[in-house]
């Protein structure tokens, strides 16, 4: 009986619950990204119902600062970033010709952890009320909230939190070490550069905002007095914390949506990147210029005028790396063949959408105009358009453009230019109204606007939009559904112009990726090939034994040990069982932390000998 | 696709530049030195910012119409490495851009933050100098050189710097009148310092009102932290800080009277209704009502007239979620509440 038989999972959900293979933790990803990105989409429309008439009473002002709070937060950390990771775990091994990732359990143990944070977070809703002091939780507001919501929203964001460093430190060691021979880093793919810059700064950036949740937890359950001023505390150091993180944070969000619309710029226009040396260098520069800028975020703080200066002009400079992208991926389709696939819809339409958000945002770096854009609905529109116009449009294209290499199946083409220009309009519709609101005067994180103020119109036709965003997303969900239904088998280079390397493998890939680890000959190695008329690469070792890891149930263990934890210390103050519970909860981490050092698990092995078989059946 | 955005483009432009919203509260409106030169450097970077975007798609359109594989279906096109004048242009194009940018930029920050003339206004004929204290969810306006402490309604004069001392009591808040300047934020720890300028001829075509907002989440009734601002001559404004310190209730009728009686044993302990309460900033929890008759609004959003004060008194909740006065007092019967009603209307500027 050969090995591979032996391996087999017993069942479906066993196997997707202690999976170790960054393929199917990217679908766990997609599916966990995609689901909290529908309930962050909910939380979008009851706000826009609210806001479509003045004095509107379709929630309360509680309940809408919970909504606002929650929309925030839930797609920047539960919906975003997951998706990205999705396309990370999915795409970045294959892309270097690797088998698996660097560290495969931990792998899984930051999506169990990222999972946990993400329910904890949203207990609240169920549990007395969710966080409302806006997805930043300033220090004064969030000590002043009354009831759990805070809570729930400093213990849910640090578990997730852990999950994603650990998921940072992955890529960076995985894109460093586990590179197929011939691939220099100068020969990487685009999209694996923007992971391996935006896991750089995730290892940065991650720990500032741990130590602020900490020190918040410590305050509002622990009895610490950082954030209180009449105690010796501050509160501006918040504020700092917090956007020394949350500036890095946004280009950990676009930096891989610039590498998605990397591949398919020149995918689907036949023609190499232009300028692949400089759109390297901007990834580098715009990640370290990310960590330059935090006060932008702190304007109107009171920190004086030569701060404020200096940030000013730091954020300027991020224009011109960026502005270098854009007219290199423009010099890509010039002279190409473009072919306008869904994938490559969303590429194009990124371009005039992300370049609308890149400026307002050189608006709002000169700091005295932003005194007055500053916490209005200028920002808001600013960022929707940066994130949504980025962003989600590189999601959409990433996550339609490797859906046959993760899944087997192409999407519906026409379903996918519904969802494209329902999505579109919408976004555009919804957001671009919002500039002018913001500069009539109308602040941000209001439940309610009065009437007479000649803010009705815009607010109005925003909430429009967001009717169309909804039905774009709604038909996406039928495309999935539909696909997965259908009886169709992918290609290994399934749209037909694939140049890098997870194009010439089988759609999807066997367990082990690469029977034989490819020899990288160049810059697009596929195309390279190609262009000498093979159909596959050459290898760079003769056909193995090739190493597996083993499953583990442990790091869902170790992640819902914090869970339970959280709840445990949530309630410390209120019941006698909080204390215990949350050391029962720790103990569950650590004694899985224990079990995983303590037994030696040595994986399993598939031989040569089936290999060879398999490809002896296929041939047949 | 590309001309849909090429005409939004040009809406945006235009719109920017007939200054629309209404003139009370829009920045496209300014009405003073401080909200004019934020109104320059906006226009300034939308202009260079149009620039750029114009290129953009012109490019753009250019490229997704000339470069379509429809009919072409086996043309390889010649594989482009990159060129190096061009990435130079539209590197340093750029930086020449945004330095067009810093400069006014830093300048303006540097003009803006210049509040040395305080320290020399120490007399009510000198700068007007008002301590501003945000509250949840109302604003307290101290002029320590006039002597008075008021709330909601801030009047100033127009045509000269006023300064402003900026503090909040709870949380973070930030204060803003848009028409007139940017916001600076109030925080619990330290003291925020600016100044706004009050243009007297577009200070009359806005009604001689503007409006005011807090622009920071500091809970449910964030939304309706609103108050009010007054620009009137210099003149005008001395008399009216005089007037303010001399203003006493004038009980006339029975009821005013009972009402007074009410408000001494249910209001009195927070609510001052002495412009000139010496009581320390701690102590003085609740706005002070010298005054309130003519005030603009009550409780900063609803109209003023009895109907909405007795909305107010019964059932301050309802109007704005979280509010500090919702339960500091007991239930009173409707008799009382329109004694108080009565005597709160008394509540008169003294001319």
């Amino acid at each position: 009986m050969s090995t591979l038989a032996n391996t087999k999972p017993k069942s479906v959900l066993w196997d997707y619950l202690t999976t170790v293979d960054h393929k199917k933790i990217a679908i766990l990803y997609l599916v966990a990204g995609g689901f909290f990105f529908i309930v962050g989409g909910i939380e979008a429309m009851l706000i826009r119902i609210q806001l479509a008439v003045p004095e509107n009473t379709f929630v309360g002002a509680d309940t809408y600062n919970e909504l606002m709070t929650m929309h925030g937060t839930t797609m920047i950390f539960l919906a975003a970033m997951p998706l990205i990771f999705a396309l990370m775990n999915a795409v970045v091994p294959l892309q270097i010709g690797a088998r698996d990732v660097a560290f495969p359990f931990l792998n899984a143990l930051g999506f169990w952890l990222f999972l946990m944070g993400g329910i904890f977070l949203n207990l609240g809703w169920f549990l007395g009320g969710a966080p409302d002091a806006g997805w930043t939780s300033y220090a004064s507001l969030s000590l002043y909230s009354p009831g759990h919501g805070i809570d729930f929203y400093t213990l849910g964001l640090q578990i997730s939190g852990a999950g994603t460093l650990i998921g940072g430190i992955n890529f960076l060691v995985t894109i460093i070490n586990m590179r197929a021979p011939g691939m220099t880093y100068m020969r990487m793919p685009l999209f694996t550069w923007t992971v391996f810059v935006a896991s750089a700064l995730i290892l940065f950036a991650f720990p500032p905002l741990t130590v602020g949740i900490f020190l918040m937890i410590f305050d509002r359950l622990f009895g610490a007095n950082f954030f209180d001023p009449t105690l010796g505390g501050n509160t501006i150091i918040w504020e700092h914390l917090f956007w020394i993180f949350g500036h890095p944070e946004v280009y950990i969000l676009i930096l891989p949506a610039f590498g998605v619309f990397s591949e398919v710029f020149a995918t689907f226009s036949r023609k190499r990147l232009f300028g692949y040396t400089s759109m390297v260098f901007a990834i580098v520069l715009i990640g370290f210029l990310g960590f330059m800028v935090w006060v932008h975020h702190m304007f109107t703080t009171g920190l004086g005028p030569i701060a404020n200066a200096i940030f000013a002009v730091a954020t300027m400079a991020i224009a011109v790396p960026t502005g270098i992208k854009i007219f290199n991926w423009l010099l890509t389709m010039w002279g190409g063949s473009i072919s306008f696939t869904t994938p490559m819809l969303y590429a194009v339409s990124f371009i005039p959408s992300f370049v609308l958000g890149g400026v307002t945002g050189i608006m709002l770096a000169a700091a005295p105009a932003d005194y007055q854009y500053h916490d209005t609905y200028f920002v808001v529109a600013h960022f929707h358009y940066v994130i949504v116009g980025g962003v989600v449009l590189g999601l959409l294209a990433g996550v339609t453009y490797w859906w046959p290499k993760m899944f087997g199946k192409m999407l519906d083409e026409k379903l996918g230019k519904i969802t494209f220009w329902l999505f579109l309009i919408g976004f555009h519709l919804t957001f671009f109204i919002q500039h002018f609101v913001g500069l009539m005067g109308m602040p941000r994180r209001v439940w309610t606007f009065l009437d007479g103020q000649g803010w009705n119109t815009a607010n109005l036709i925003s909430s429009i939009g967001a009717v169309f965003m909804a039905v774009a997303v709604l038909v996406l969900v039928i495309n999935i559904i539909k696909t997965s239904m259908s009886k169709q088998q992918a290609d290994g280079d399934a749209w037909g112009d694939g140049r890098t390397l997870e194009w010439a493998i089988p759609s999807p890939p066997p367990e082990y990726n690469f029977k034989q680890t490819p020899l990288v000959r160049g810059l697009d190695p596929l195309w390279i090939e190609k262009m000498e008329g093979r159909k596959e690469i050459v290898p760079a070792e003769p056909v193995g034994d090739i190493h597996m890891p083993n499953g583990s149930i442990l790091p869902l263990l170790m992640s819902l040990g914090l869970f339970i934890a959280a709840i445990g210390f949530l309630y410390r103050n209120d019941y006698a069982w909080g204390d215990p519970i949350g050391a029962g909860g720790l103990f569950i981490t650590f004694a899985s932390m224990f079990l995983r050092s303590w037994i030696d698990d040595h994986g399993y092995h598939i031989h040569k000998e089936e290999l060879i078989d398999e490809e002896e059946k296929e041939v047949k | 696709m590309g001309k849909w955005r090429l005409l939004s483009l040009l809406s945006f432009v235009v719109l920017f530049l007939s200054g629309c919203g209404e003139p009370f509260i829009s920045t496209l409106t300014p009405a003073g030195e401080v909200a004019d030169a934020q109104y320059e450097l906006m226009l300034l970077s939308t202009a260079i910012m149009v620039l750029v975007v114009v290129v953009v798609t012109v490019i753009f359109i250019y490229v997704i119409i000339r470069f379509r594989r429809k009919g072409r279906e086996s043309y390889l096109p010649r594989q482009v490495e990159g060129n190096h004048k061009l990435e130079i242009l539209w590197t340093v194009i750029p930086i020449l851009l945004l330095v067009v940018l810093a400069v006014p930029t830093v300048s303006y920050t540097f003009k803006l933050a210049d509040t040395r003339e305080m320290k020399n206004a120490k007399d009510p004929e000198d700068a007007v100098v008002v301590n501003v204290r945000a509250n949840l969810y109302w604003w307290e306006f101290e002029y320590k050189n006039q002597k008075i402490v008021t709330s909601q309604d801030l009047v100033v004069p127009t045509d000269e710097k006023v300064y402003f001392n900026l503090q909040a009591s709870d949380v973070k808040h930030s204060f803003w009148i848009p028409a007139v300047g940017g916001k600076l934020d109030t925080n619990t720890d330290g003291t925020n310092k600016f100044y706004l300028e009050f243009d007297s001829k577009r200070s009359k075509e806005a009604g001689n009102v503007f409006y005011g907002k807090c622009a920071e989440l500091c809970g449910p009734s964030h939304a309706l932290m609103d108050f009010k601002v007054k620009a009137v001559d210099r003149e005008s404004f001395d008399q009216w800080a005089k007037d303010l310190a001399n203003t006493k209730p004038e009980v006339t009728t029975a009821e005013a009277s009972a009402g007074e009686e009410v408000f001494k044993q249910n209001c009195l302990s927070c609510h001052a209704v002495d412009a000139g309460d010496k009581r320390p900033a701690e102590a003085r929890t609740a706005p002070n009502l010298a005054g309130f008759a003519d005030r603009e609004k009550i409780a900063g959003v609803l109209e003023h007239n009895e109907e909405n004060l007795k909305k107010w008194i019964e059932n301050p909740e309802s109007v704005k979620p979280g509010n500090k006065m919702t339960g500091t007092y007991k239930e009173l019967t409707p008799e009382q509440v329109d004694e108080l009603t009565q005597y709160l209307q008394t509540l008169k500027l003294k001319e």
